[in-house]
């Protein structure tokens, strides 16, 4: 088990995807960022930051997936985690979803329909800081940090300062 | 959590912070144009209803039809039940109609442990209010009513004063909560004439007042309970009159009240007797709040009852 991206590697990943961004949607008057909690929610308010210092305010908010899952009755219910909505909604908005891994896509269709909810934006954009593959949906990210190829009985484990006191993606338990 | 909730002792602590901040949660994905989540759909709720009800009947069909769950509502009246069918045969139609969840109010005391205990049926029993026991869902809306006037305090309610005034004797609203806000932290005062205050009362762990005027200025929250004139078949007060003026809120002790302290009812309210209208009606009063909190209070039980795998599943 090691690191495969140190603190460093992350913060160069989402500095190029914060430009990614600007050029993407040529400036960023319309770009509200959605994180999804838990560590979604830290990566969208890390690029707001970066983005901040390169002279672009966004608006940042965060979105719960939980109620829209579509593995619920597979569970116990799950805590609610918080929903923020941005400053100034995301009507009409370019709206770019957050996350910290995408694996099976499963995620952001509960996202795309718990977004739906809340309004109905321009454009959705996905930025992920880890692509793992394996998707059973077809969807796909727009900003990605790193593609990592895994086995699908690996399992990646993102840890982030604000929550885990340490930068690091790491892959675990490959059998 | 238990997969039923029949009275307030079904929930340890973390139970209570669990569905209070669920449902914070849920009244914040909710306030938009599209009140509605699909979580419960195909899932069905039966609102059993063997005594009257009004809001709290539209409040579990409001809350289950958010949740895109299907709502089967039965009342007494009307059905084969005013034929004399008993609650065993009542029930085992509701089990092979396949309801997920029933909930009950029954004007006796012990009849939803009865439904959730006899092995009639599998669907998780809520309990909407049973005789003179309890109503648990009423005292977490009022818990969340109390978290929102409080919010500082983050659901944790030491220090808090409450007083519940009233028909403490018939009131299952009235046990629920001193359940709950006892649990929560905070000191509750049951202030009633001593002819409605319930044998045992010494035991509960809440002071007793005979006198509304003593304490008034200290008190957080003012809990008005209903007097029960359908459970009044004996004198427990001279007149009206007398208890509208010893007991109820008007506006002199509305005006001595804490600045910061609001004023509960869990209606239906007799205005004039318990409460003045123009206390109901006042910038201090949260009566109406309590209603919409309500809603996403029952949905955040439905949710945590119901929108998970049947609790079987998960432990095996």
């Amino acid at each position: 088990m090691s690191a495969i991206l140190e603190s460093a590697d992350i913060d160069r990943a989402l500095k190029r995807i914060s430009h990614e961004i600007i050029e993407r949607n040529h400036g960023i008057e319309s770009v509200v960022l959605l994180g999804i909690p838990t560590r979604g929610a830290y990566i969208a308010a890390r690029l707001a930051e970066i983005l901040k210092n390169l002279g672009s305010e966004v608006p940042v908010g965060t979105l719960d997936i939980t109620m829209h899952r579509d593995d619920l009755r597979m569970r116990a219910p799950r805590p609610l985690l918080p929903t923020v909505l941005p400053l100034g909604g995301i009507e009409g908005k370019d709206v770019v979803l957050v996350d910290d891994v995408l694996f099976s896509g499963r995620t952001i269709r509960a996202a795309l329909d718990a977004l739906g909810e809340l309004g109905r934006p321009k454009t959705v954009q996905l930025a992920v800081l880890v692509d793992r593959g394996h998707r059973e949906l077809p969807i796909r990210a727009d900003y990605v940090g790193k593609n990592l190829p895994t086995s699908s009985n690996e399992s990646v484990k993102v840890s982030l300062k604000e929550v885990d006191g340490i930068d690091s993606v790491e892959i675990t338990g490959a059998r | 959590m238990k997969n039923q909730l029949l009275s307030i002792n079904d929930l340890s602590h973390s139970d209570v912070l669990s569905i209070l901040n669920t449902a914070a949660e849920l009244e914040k994905i909710t306030s938009g144009a599209n009140k509605k989540l699909p979580t419960l759909r195909g899932r069905t709720v039966v609102n059993l209803f063997f005594e009257d009800s009004t809001r709290t009947r539209i409040s579990f069909e409001t809350a289950a039809k958010r949740l895109s769950a299907d709502v089967i509502n039965f009342s007494a009246k009307g059905s084969s039940v005013s034929k004399g069918e008993s609650l065993k045969d009542t029930a085992q139609t509701l089990q092979a109609m396949g309801a997920d969840a029933v909930v009950i109010r029954h004007g006796s005391s012990g009849a939803a442990q009865r439904l959730a205990d006899s092995g009639w049926i599998s669907a998780t029993v809520i309990n909407a209010g049973d005789g003179t026991h309890e109503h648990p869902t009423q005292a977490l809306l009022d818990a969340f009513t109390i978290s929102k006037a409080f919010p500082d305090r983050k659901n944790d309610f030491s220090g808090v004063r409450v007083a519940i005034v009233g028909d403490i004797l018939h009131s299952r609203v009235a046990r629920s909560n001193v359940l709950l806000l006892t649990k929560l932290g905070a000191k509750v005062t049951l202030i009633a004439p001593p002819t409605l205050l319930p044998v045992g009362v010494e035991q509960w762990p809440v002071d007793i007042s005979y006198d509304f005027d003593a304490e008034i200025e200290n008190f957080d929250v003012v809990m008005m309970l209903r007097i029960q004139l359908e459970r009044m078949s004996n004198f427990f007060f001279p007149n009206e009159r007398e208890y509208s003026r010893r007991y109820g809120l008007n506006e002199t002790r509305l005006s001595r009240m804490k600045k910061s302290a609001i004023v509960m009812h869990p209606g239906p309210m007799n205005r004039g007797l318990e409460i003045s209208a123009s206390s109901a009606d006042s910038s201090r009063s949260v009566i109406v709040d309590q209603v919409g909190n309500g809603v996403v209070a029952r949905m955040a039980v439905l949710y945590l009852l119901l929108g998970g795998a049947p609790i079987s599943e998960v432990l095996s």
